[in-house]
């Protein structure tokens, strides 16, 4: 039965990517990216990865579609025509797709126990993490702590991301165009905000549950940022973006920035001041197991509030920018 | 507490998790100041390493105590000593030198965005320097690249910005590309610590998704790496950056992406696929050869004075690959040694022309006609570094050139065309740096530029200069880079068959 949910997901994926490709409509171009998203979750979830899942239909369906929208909003609906070698494109494309399929073949089969992915690693991380850890979520394990280091670098990624954005957009727009901030928002339509403002409290409690439940449940802190932040976004949909400014300012969303990154980044510094090495958590207390939960628990929130700050950030100065009539 | 086993981690740390601290530092100048501590600080460590290094001492990490290949670690040998001290050396000269340039093109408030990027993009350099975890690689490659997109588009060009799209797409199929090919390791390995990939990829018995896996990393690294014919996103970037990004990301972004695929090519597939190395040569010798030609001769016809050193940059980079496609000790040692050498000369060379900026809007080389007179100082140090990059004796440039001629003589058959096109390609540099000491020194100065009043501002003077006497200096007494590389060399073919 599984089966047959996750070849009709399949074709529906390829099928939706054929059409992002096929679209001269941006706006067209932009939800089908977010159906792509959210297939991707749904195929996720089908292989069992609860987390990955949750993090593709939160960032990819959902606040990146905004951000989408929010450049849309600037520029024009229809993609300029291009005489570009289309020709050539395709056969790289088509090149390449046979080389990874060919790839495939010798592929262990999917969920085959003796494949070396279960054999080396795997066995290790599923044994020390009760050990260890104490708690059942092996994939927080790992992201946390065991592999805590990429984690602290895709943060650094998000505040890349964010500062880029800041930076670039900063520049005062050309001519005088001006920006009425209070006609934003759907105030007028009484549905959407009904309805949206029964849902936001909801969005921000799961957001907090995925936050504080990562090391029971699938989520953790980037999850939790993401929902967090779309509940927000949400508000500012509705009220329009002075409103939402008004409820978590720029200031508040630099400072969920830059203290997420630092805490993040302090409790490995205060690791090595405890005699351990970088991110070593089992030394911040005198029980290692307590320190390597209060460690993940501490790193989390940090990876939240810098995740949530950042994609705010990025949403406003793109919402900021006069539009174009 | 003794620091000295953290340094390979505060390399790292100590600039990243600086960058968001620098946002704070509003008041005029102080970004600056902090970025410019920072930058230092990261030199000291890195310094502090190499000499480790080369007294004899391996720096090896876990990060977190979980031990590889469970956990991440890190590690210092001779050959990432190398580029940790061209990175941050690069970045301390740059940022310390840099602040006449950047306030001219960069607004005092956007200023502690701008460090904050800068201070990141280093961080993220080195931390693939460091890295012995094939996805953490991808994750520190992930943070310096979106800083340098943000770098290069940041300054007032406008036309900086399609440059930086380009740049940005292909960067990213660069990115995508090494990713899916690690993905495809994994899979047939379940491990992504690079020793233990050399150990566990010999029992492999499906041999084609490692196939495909060695051929997707070598192309998307050499696209970030800017090899020919890889490299159309690299002159236009450069040209239209920030100046003083130039001279950061011209001395060291690309050759952190050439370590990365030496260092993955070498460490785990030269010792376990069949005929690796034969395929690597064939692969690569050609392409570094039509490079150097190539980008050396559009160079020569070039009229604007930093789109001819980016064409010059992706020449010097068809050296570095033609000395590692001989896969012997003397090829790599001369490879590793010019991008040493190379970084100085570039950087050396893009110092000088950011002082020039200081006086010309307009880098076209028709339009700098004279500036040696208004500007003697800064235009010597221009050509010192130029000589250098063509390969003069008494200069750094010379050591590696002859150490690479050395290298090619022991190739056999195709000694012959090797030396020629060495040879061909260094007149071909003599002709397009000459080109610019005739423009500013015996042209006459075009009608309706202004004179400039005086020499570069003095920080930018004494980089230029610092620079321009390394290249001297380390072309006189080779010794510590050599031993370096040396040693990179014989570390990296300790890996082969």
């Amino acid at each position: 039965m599984i089966i047959i949910f996750a070849l009709f997901l399949l074709s529906l994926l390829v099928i939706t990517a054929l059409a992002i490709v096929q679209t001269k409509n941006l706006f067209v171009a932009v939800m089908l990216t977010s159906i792509f998203s959210l297939l991707m979750a749904a195929n996720f979830f089908i292989l069992d990865a609860a987390d990955v899942a949750l993090t593709e239909a939160a960032v990819g369906a959902g606040i990146t579609t905004v951000i989408f929208l929010s450049a849309l909003a600037l520029t024009t609906e229809r993609e300029k025509a291009v005489q570009s070698a289309q020709r050539l494109t395709l056969v790289v494309v088509a090149v390449l797709a046979t080389l990874i399929i060919y790839a495939t073949f010798d592929k262990p089969r999917l969920g085959d126990p003796e494949a070396p992915v279960h054999q080396h690693l795997a066995p290790w991380y599923l044994e020390k993490t009760p050990e260890y850890m104490d708690f059942p979520n092996v994939v927080t394990a790992v992201l946390g702590s065991f592999r805590g280091y990429d984690t602290l670098g895709e943060v650094f990624v998000v505040f890349a991301a964010c500062i880029g954005v800041l930076f670039i957009l900063g520049v005062k727009p050309p001519g005088d165009r001006h920006y009425d901030p209070h006609a934003s928002g759907l105030r007028h339509h009484l549905i959407p905000q009904v309805v949206g403002r029964l849902l936001i409290p909801f969005i921000v409690l799961f957001g907090l549950y995925v936050q504080f439940h990562g090391e029971y449940g699938p989520g953790g802190g980037f999850q939790a940022g993401a929902l967090i932040a779309s509940g927000v976004i949400l508000y500012a949909l509705l009220e329009g973006e002075t409103a939402a400014l008004r409820a978590v300012p720029r200031y508040v969303l630099m400072g969920l920035v830059i203290g997420g990154a630092s805490l993040y980044g302090a409790v490995g510094l205060v690791c090595i001041l405890l005699g351990g090495n970088f991110l070593e958590y089992s030394v911040l207390s005198s029980n290692p197991v307590s320190g390597q939960q209060l460690g993940i628990l501490l790193i989390e929130a940090g990876v939240g509030m810098a995740v949530c700050g950042a994609l705010l950030s990025i949403f406003h100065a793109f919402a900021a920018r006069p539009m174009r009539v | 507490m003794d620091l000295t086993p953290h340094l390979p981690v505060l390399q790292v740390v100590v600039p990243l998790l600086s960058s968001p601290l620098l946002l704070l530092l509003r008041p005029r100048g102080l970004a600056w100041a902090g970025a410019a501590a920072v930058a230092l600080l990261s030199f000291a460590i890195a310094l502090n390493m190499a000499l480790a290094v080369a007294a004899g001492i391996q720096f090896s990490y876990a990060v977190g105590g979980w031990e590889p290949p469970y956990g991440i670690a890190l590690s210092v040998d001779a050959f990432s000593a190398l580029i940790l001290l061209i990175v941050t050396g690069a970045g301390a000269i740059a940022i310390l030198a840099g602040k006449p340039s950047v306030d001219r093109e960069i607004d005092a408030e956007r200023q502690p965005l701008f460090y904050s990027a800068w201070i990141l993009a280093m961080a993220g350099l080195t931390g693939i320097a460091l890295s012995a975890d094939a996805f953490n690689i991808f994750v520190f490659m992930e943070i310096s690249s979106l800083a340098s997109y943000v770098l290069i588009a940041g300054g007032p060009d406008r036309r900086a910005l399609p440059a930086v799209f380009k740049y940005l797409i292909m960067g990213t199929i660069g990115a995508t590309f090494y990713l899916i090919g690690v993905g495809l390791v994994y899979m047939m390995t379940g491990t992504l610590n690079l020793a233990d990939m050399e150990a566990r990829i010999g029992g492999v018995t499906d041999i084609n998704p490692l196939l495909v896996a060695a051929g997707f990393i070598t192309i998307g690294l050499a696209l970030k790496a800017a090899v020919f014919p890889l490299h159309v996103w690299l002159p236009n970037a450069y040209t239209h950056a920030p100046h003083m990004i130039t001279v950061f990301l011209a001395a060291c972004a690309t050759k952190v992406a050439i370590y990365v695929l030496l260092r993955f090519d070498f460490f785990v597939f030269q010792a376990n696929l069949d005929r690796h190395d034969v395929q690597f040569s064939l692969f690569l010798m050609p392409l570094a050869l039509l490079g150097i030609l190539v980008a050396s001769a559009v160079a020569m016809f070039e009229g604007h004075i930093k789109r001819l050193l980016a064409m010059s940059s992706v020449a010097q980079i068809g050296y570095i690959m033609l000395g590692a496609s001989f896969i012997t000790e003397a090829g790599l040692t001369a490879s590793a040694l010019h991008m040493f050498n190379h970084a100085l000369a570039k950087g050396g060379l893009f110092l000088a022309i950011a002082g020039l900026a200081c006086h010309y809007g307009d880098l076209r080389l028709a339009r700098l006609a004279g500036a040696a007179r208004s500007m003697p100082w800064t235009a010597a140090a221009l050509v010192v570094c130029g000589f250098s990059l063509v390969g003069i004796p008494g200069t750094a440039g010379f050591v590696s050139k002859w150490l690479l001629l050395d290298a090619a003589l022991d190739e056999g058959r195709f000694a012959a065309v090797l030396v020629g096109v060495i040879l061909v390609s260094s007149l071909m540099a003599l002709a397009y740096v000459w080109r610019i000491v005739e423009t500013l020194y015996f042209k006459p100065a075009a009608q309706d530029v202004a004179t400039p009043t005086g020499e570069a501002p003095l920080p930018l003077l004494l980089a230029a200069w610092l620079a321009a006497i390394a290249n001297i200096g380390f072309g006189l007494f080779p010794q510590f880079p050599l031993e370096l590389c040396s040693a990179a060399a014989e570390l990296l073919l300790g890996h082969t068959l």
